[in-house]
């Protein structure tokens, strides 16, 4: 009897809930940290970029006006639909950072855990960054933090899932949508957590997910007119000032990049703060 | 209609302890800028108020290295509960020099006396009130358990509320931890000066604040200078945006707040009268030289010609003139320049085929005057709409539906503040949500307080001041 051959998969791109080639029609093959060829993944495209802005765009009335705890629910079955497919993370993690089956394990059940955390937040975030402020005069007067828009997320190149999620999973949280453009050379993870996303009752458009060439695609992002944020932390040092000029046309809020980041320390509300604008509400008081 | 005359009611402007000349403030010192000193001029009557010394580059540098040496030795190390005592120095000996500098921003600034003191000084000594209060508490501000300093803080303010914005840079800045070197308007450069007396007389150490008078280029110099840690900006969109380009890539914290075009929705429901009182008060306080002026009202169809008609008989009755005396509602405009900026967007309205109306009041025959002026009939592509005029002038354009009241509304890459008139409340909770801005005024209009965070969505900024928000611009958070 022969050996079974598998079924190779098809890696493509996550736009507005659905899993489209690139427009460009390229890709690129993408190598296990010893080289070995594991996959063609897309060549995202400054064209797939927009579409990815648009269908963000369009997904953020919907998301923004979700009650949190209905994002919070979303989160969190992110999370369930993430732990039942355990072992096939594990051995994508592992092929795509080259590190040992028990390595990988504990990187996929910290990034499962991870949307847990950030699903119990959805609801905390209003009344802990926000509040009623004691003006001096007959008003009442209150702060609530709100979504900034889309936001446009370069992952991190190292931490192909758990980095990944760490930046993603605050976006959305606070009710963002966002464009993400993945790990360039351990993308795979990526296209497989989209597919997570998918099935997780989030709808199509709140997270996107490009794959291709971070600083060929970053740019177009950082200069949109209809981005709002970019968290630049996946692009290569030297990009960085750039990316940061392109964004001073719009005036967009960019993430202060902290070096080193550590994606296995448990988080702080830095990543959830950066994406949120404190709106203030007044009105008079009297009978 | 017939107007009541009222006699004159001047404040006196000796009260202002006027100088012929002022110098800047570094390390503890009031001492000669190497910079070609500067004229303020009365906006009111063109007259030269004093004699300003202006910042080069070397005093830049010499001005961000105190801050640097009071920082590292001084300020950055001291116990937050001691820091709180010079900040609430600072605020009672604002509050004991009120009428002075209320008087000074008057003569500097042209606004209204009403205004500088009512509104603007008092506001100013709020600020360092409630900030001081911060200073040995920051570890229960929700940004972590023991939140650092940046360190020197770079700090240029508009000319609009020279004095408040002082205040309000200043204040949060000194309650973290940080120094500051601080760029006043080049127009507007007395009460900051005055404040740096305060500053002496609180007896804070040398180069903990430092202020240097000038021109653009010597706020270019403070911003973009390598030592400073952290950015604070206050003024015109454009400039937010190279400021931004200049600091890309060095990591430094920046804090913007820019232009805006804010909308005054007034629905058909809405308290008329107290909706115009509000309109009123929302474009045509401090002349309309605020960024977050009620600049485009928003008027439901079927309530327009009426109130329309009521805020006419209104805007008539503002009094224009002597910013001095206590019976004017409309000052100068800051500067000629200004005035002529005002002038030509007023024209583009009325060449994009706005319907004008310009309040018949009487305008003194020297210094810089726009009478208040309203446009109806305005398109949301006229440039009247879209253009930040910051000037008395009022855009009106008219709804039918509230969805459509909020689209015209976020209709703009601005998104500083917005204005909701309407009696029922869960329709002034929809469309405040509604709203893409960082402050909404419901049945109300221009209020602040240290306690409420301020700043803007989008092209009008990012970052807060005030309130628990705003001090992480300026913590290493």
């Amino acid at each position: 009897m022969s050996d079974r051959i598998s079924v190779a998969k098809t890696y493509k791109l996550y736009i507005g809930g659905a899993f489209p080639r690139s427009e460009s029609g390229r890709s690129y093959p993408v190598t296990d940290a010893k080289g070995a060829f594991l996959a063609n993944a897309a060549q995202g495209s400054r064209k797939d970029a927009r579409d990815a802005v648009a269908a963000a765009r369009k997904a953020f009335p919907g998301w923004s006006g979700a009650t949190a705890y209905n994002r919070g629910q979303v989160l969190y079955r992110v999370a369930e639909v993430l732990e039942g497919r355990r072992e096939q993370f594990t051995a994508e993690v592992a092929a795509a950072e080259g590190v040992a089956v028990k390595k990988a394990q504990s990187l996929v059940d910290a990034a499962i855990d991870r949307w847990v955390w950030y699903a119990g937040w959805t609801d905390k975030v209003a009344p802990v960054l926000g509040g009623a402020n004691p003006v001096a005069g007959p008003y009442f007067s209150f702060s609530v933090p709100e979504p900034t828009g889309v936001v446009a997320v370069l992952a991190p190149q190292q931490s192909s899932l758990l980095g990944l999620v760490s930046v993603v999973a605050p976006v959305i949280a606070t009710g963002n949508t966002a464009v993400v453009v993945s790990s360039q050379d351990r993308p795979l993870p990526a296209v497989t957590l989209s597919e997570v996303l998918a099935t997780s009752d989030l709808p199509g458009g709140v997270v996107n997910v490009l794959t291709g060439r971070t600083a060929e695609i970053a740019p177009w992002l950082a200069s949109h007119a209809d981005v709002n944020a970019l968290d630049p932390t996946g692009a290569p040092e030297s990009t960085r000032a750039d990316l940061e000029r392109a964004a001073a046309g719009t005036v967009k809020r960019v993430l202060r990049v902290r070096a080193g980041e550590d994606f296995t320390r448990e988080p702080d509300l830095a990543r959830l703060r950066a994406f949120v604008e404190t709106k203030t509400v007044w009105h008079p008081m009297g009978v | 209609m017939t107007m009541w005359e009222y006699a004159p009611a001047p404040e006196s402007r000796d009260i202002a302890n006027l100088k012929p000349t002022y110098r800047m403030f570094v390390d503890g010192q009031f001492v000669e800028g190497g910079g070609e000193p500067l004229k303020t001029v009365n906006p009111a009557t063109e007259e030269v108020l004093a004699e300003v010394s202006t910042a080069t580059a070397a005093d830049v540098d010499r001005a961000v290295k105190a801050a640097r040496r009071a920082y590292d030795r001084v300020w950055g190390r001291m116990p937050g509960a001691e820091r709180a005592k010079y900040i609430f120095r600072i605020a009672r000996l604002v509050q004991e020099r009120a009428r002075e500098l209320a008087v000074l921003e008057s003569l500097d600034n042209g606004k209204p006396i009403r205004e500088s003191r009512d509104v603007d000084v008092p506001t100013a000594a709020a600020h360092f009130f409630y900030h001081a209060g911060w200073a040995d508490k920051l570890g229960h501000a929700g940004l972590g358990p023991d939140p650092r300093p940046l360190g020197v803080a770079g700090q240029v303010i508009p000319w609009n509320f020279p004095l408040l914005m002082a205040a309000w840079k200043i204040a949060p800045a000194l309650a973290c931890g940080n120094t500051v070197v601080l760029k006043p308007a080049e127009t507007t450069p007395l009460t900051a000066l005055v404040l740096a007396e305060i500053i002496q007389q609180a007896d804070l150490p040398p180069g903990v604040v430092n202020v240097l008078p000038g021109a653009g280029d010597v706020g270019a110099a403070v911003v973009s200078h390598p030592d400073v840690d952290k950015v604070a900006f206050t003024g015109s969109t454009d400039v937010g945006k190279t400021i931004q380009r200049q600091l890309a890539g060095t990591g430094r914290k920046l804090t913007l707040e820019l232009g805006g075009k804010a909308a005054n929705i007034v629905f058909d429901d809405a308290p008329l009268d107290q909706a115009v009182e509000g309109i009123v008060n929302g474009i045509f306080f401090n002349q309309g030289h605020v960024c977050c002026a009620g600049s485009r009202l928003l008027v439901q169809e079927s309530v327009a010609d009426e109130l329309l008609e009521k805020l006419r008989v209104r805007v008539s009755a503002l009094r224009v003139g002597d910013p001095l005396d206590k019976n004017t509602d409309v000052g100068a405009i800051n500067s000629r320049e200004q005035l002529v900026k005002i002038q030509e967007l007023a024209s583009s309205g009325e060449a994009e085929g706005a319907e004008r109306w310009t309040s018949s009041c009487p305008l003194p025959d020297k210094g810089f005057f726009f009478a208040p002026t309203v446009f109806s009939n305005v398109s949301q592509a006229m440039r009247i709409a879209r253009e930040e005029i910051f000037g008395p002038v009022l855009s009106v354009l008219t709804f039918r539906t509230p969805d459509e009241a909020v689209a015209k509304a976020n209709n703009t890459p601005y998104g500083l503040s917005a204005g909701i008139w309407t009696e029922k409340g869960s329709r002034i909770l929809w469309a405040a949500q509604k709203m893409r801005a960082g402050v909404v005024w419901a049945n109300t209009f221009n209020r602040f307080d240290p306690t409420a965070p301020f700043g803007g969505y989008q092209e009008s900024g990012f970052g807060r001041e005030g309130g628990r928000t705003g001090l992480e611009a300026y913590l290493d958070v």
